[in-house]
């Protein structure tokens, strides 16, 4: 037995090293931000300047076709993003959530995904959503004001779009200890959920949370970051000391740092981590290294708090080119595949515009719809009152 | 070899359909029902399955329905909320118990911000069927986040339903009732009242669930009441019977929504209300109950709703509890003022 000798405090100089070697805030920044191709943690799969790589844990083999449908998927979802963000502009709607830069990490996380998974998206998921098969056109009236998606999350399998930070981290733990109280974990058609939330919200505590729930109930869980590198103003420096991915292993699961604007890549670990997942090894990490291109929302102004020259460096990491040029490389696609996918984007961009710009205000009935499953008397009262008010004016409409 | 003894936690069917419980067993029997009839209703909270929870309500179930249906949580009451929403949207109906009124707040974001919201947003696309259990109130010389009564800041969010139990019937098949619900329900118990004894009759099954009920009938002034303050009234109407006062007494049973009909019944009768609650007054549950009997029972009224609630402060060191909560007097204080305006 230990003597009360024993329990007395260690001289200074028996520190741990670790105290010694505490990094400076320099270090701990140029750590966070450490995105130099081909480093020790990052996983690549395709170089921005479109050379193919390999890594030895996480490697895919891609068809041409299968290549070129992501090519596709990136630029129409770009050009939904880019109209949305000019129908805001033009004030057809009243913010937008700008997707830009990121399409690599959504077409690459959402295409890893099985009809059967189910996905619990923060409010910048318009590339998961692609993937899910809604309709771009259905995401327009959150930011119009007319409703609050208008996709059937069920039939989906695609949550709707949560706008307080990190709540559906702990949502998507639920039903993913669901899935796994179903039986529906432990072989290849196990199912599995997906998380998505941004560097920011690893912050929150319903995200540290999630991490704690999910892990004692092994749940089949993927944890999707995309650190886009600004929770608004604030860098990723304001929200941690730590790479992100490298905080999974406090929670005791592992943690990936993926290249967010490679696709590839993205695909690659999601795939696995999804695989892990639904044969029960789960939960898992996965940090997307991006950056967010353009504003926070329309309503930011990111050049009060960030330099050009970061922009201009991750303008070379273009997610949408380097696989061009990979595709161009490959002799996979020619000009005329290329000029079909413009085509292809110059007609969704239509369609939205179109469809934004004739839709309809919901009826006043809207608002008291569906607030309670089993109804509420006095909610109808107040419903009908209102209703009978509004009809009193001419031609019986507000 | 010892003789065999009664495993009090397979007990649950009883031998006579009507049989006296303390509520808190009343509960425990509810839930065991609740969880006999359907599969996927499920238990999560912290302590709730070996320990039973702190007030034992939940005494046996993991044992006779397995940690898969019992879940004993990490210690964070976001994640017991927010981990049900996810379950619900899966199938199931989680039944969350939050140790202590205080503890709540940390739920608070999950219960209004997702809870509250899902079927509206997605017009009824997803349902809520979830009952988060709060035993609530003071009375029981706790230290303090122990003692508090919250209900009307959910009672203020659109989409939850709010209900509390006052005896061993209503705990037995409220619970049993809000289970069943489709909506999401604040299920709040009268902690201090968990150990007091009535007779329940588990094959007549009463009411709906949010109506609220007049238990006492009289003609002199009308108390409303509810969860905890149900036992204080009607103590304080026999005292008032005995000085030939006669109080009608209302437990309301829901307060959200507040079903006030046999209020304003009882009130254009008597002409007279005292609200009774235990919470701070101010944008309370008693609060609304007196603007909304002002409005439709003006010229009945022959004296201003009056309110004994708790005071406008935290709740203060269990010390001072007696002079915090309502008590008979207070409530008499207040129905001699209202009969001599």
């Amino acid at each position: 037995m230990s003597s009360p000798e024993q329990w007395t405090h260690p001289e200074p100089d028996a520190a741990p090293a670790a105290t010694a070697a505490k990094p400076t805030a320099e270090q701990v920044i140029a750590g966070l931000r450490a995105t130099d191709e081909g480093g020790a943690d990052l996983v690549q799969l395709l170089t921005p300047e479109g050379e193919r790589v390999t890594h030895p844990d996480f490697d895919i083999d891609i068809t041409a076709e299968e290549l070129r449908g992501l090519y596709r998927d990136m630029v129409l979802i770009r050009r939904v993003d880019r109209e949305a963000n000019a129908l805001q502009r033009k004030g057809q709607l009243g913010i937008w959530v700008p997707l830009l830069g990121q399409e690599a990490a959504q077409i690459g996380a959402g295409r890893a995904m099985r009809q059967t998974d189910m996905a619990f998206p923060s409010y910048r998921e318009h590339g998961i959503a692609w993937t899910r098969g809604i309709n771009p056109t259905d995401l327009l009236g959150i930011f119009r004001g007319t409703d609050m998606g208008s996709w059937d999350p069920v039939e989906k399998r695609f949550h709707p779009y949560t706008i307080v930070i990190g709540n559906q981290v702990l949502n998507a733990a639920g039903y993913a200890m669901g899935q796994k109280f179903d039986g529906k974990v432990g072989d290849d058609e196990g199912e599995a959920t997906m998380c998505f939330f941004g560097d920011g919200a690893t912050s929150q505590g319903d995200v540290h949370e999630g991490f704690v729930w999910a892990a004692v109930y092994d749940a089949p869980l993927v944890f999707f970051c995309q650190n886009n590198q600004w929770a608004i103003s604030e860098p990723t420096e304001r929200q941690s000391r730590l790479p992100l991915y490298q905080r999974a292993r406090g929670y005791g699961f592992p943690g990936i740092r993926v290249d967010g604007n490679d696709v590839l890549a993205t695909l690659a670990v999601t795939k696995w981590a999804l695989d892990e997942c639904r044969h029960g090894n789960g939960p898992i990490l996965i940090e997307a290294f991006t950056y967010r291109m353009d504003a926070h929302t329309t309503s930011d102004d990111p050049s009060r708090y960030r330099l050009s020259d970061e922009l201009e460096m991750w303008k070379l990491k273009d997610p949408i080119e380097r696989v061009k040029v990979y595709l161009v490389r490959q002799q996979w696609a020619d000009s005329e595949f290329f000029d079909s996918i413009e085509a292809e984007a110059d007609a969704l961009g239509e369609e939205l515009r179109e469809f934004c710009t004739n839709m309809p205000d919901p009826p006043a009935e809207r608002i008291f719809s569906n607030v309670y499953a089993e109804g509420n008397p006095n909610l109808e009262a107040q419903r009908d009152e209102f209703l009978d008010y509004v009809s009193g004016f001419a031609g019986g409409e507000h | 070899m010892a003789a065999p003894t009664m495993d009090r936690s397979t007990a649950a069917a009883p031998a006579t359909p009507v049989q006296t419980l303390t509520i808190s067993k009343a509960l425990n029997l509810g839930l065991r029902a609740a969880m006999e009839a359907n599969p996927k209703v499920i238990m999560m909270g912290e302590d709730i399955g070996k320990l039973g929870g702190v007030f034992r309500i939940t005494d046996g179930l993991q044992k006779d329905f397995g940690e898969q249906r019992v879940l004993d949580t990490p210690l964070a009451e976001s994640g017991i909320i927010g981990t049900a929403v996810g379950l619900a949207i899966r199938g199931y109906r989680p039944v969350c118990e939050i140790q202590f009124d205080g503890f709540i707040f940390p739920g608070f974001d999950q219960i209004v911000s997702q809870v509250a919201k899902l079927h509206y947003r997605t017009q009824g696309r997803i349902k809520m069927p979830i009952v988060i259990r709060v035993p609530f109130g003071g009375g029981i010389g706790a230290v303090e986040h122990h003692s508090e009564s919250p209900e009307s800041y959910f009672a203020h969010t659109a989409g939850l339903k709010v209900v509390s139990c006052s005896n061993p019937s209503d705990a037995y098949w409220m619970i049993q009732q809000a289970i069943d619900c489709d909506d999401p329900v604040l299920f709040f118990e009268p902690k201090r009242r968990y150990y007091e004894k009535g007779e329940v009759d588990t094959t007549a099954k009463p009411g709906p669930l949010f109506e609220s009920r007049v238990l006492r009938s009289g003609t002199d002034a009308t108390l409303v009441a509810y969860g905890p303050m149900v036992r204080t009234s009607l103590d304080a109407a026999n005292a008032a019977a005995e000085d030939g006062t006669s109080l009608e007494v209302i437990d309301l049973r829901s307060l959200s929504p507040l079903d006030l009909e046999p209020v304003f019944e009882s009130v254009r009768r008597t002409g007279r209300l005292v609200v009774v609650s235990e919470a701070p007054s101010e944008s309370s549950i008693a609060s609304e109950i007196a603007a909304k009997v002002q409005q439709e029972c003006f010229y009945s009224l022959q004296a201003p709703v009056l309110r004994v609630t708790g005071f406008d402060t935290p709740y203060p060191p269990s010390k001072l509890e007696e002079e915090f909560l309502p008590d008979l007097d207070r409530v008499l204080h207040a129905v001699d003022r209202s009969l001599a305006w």
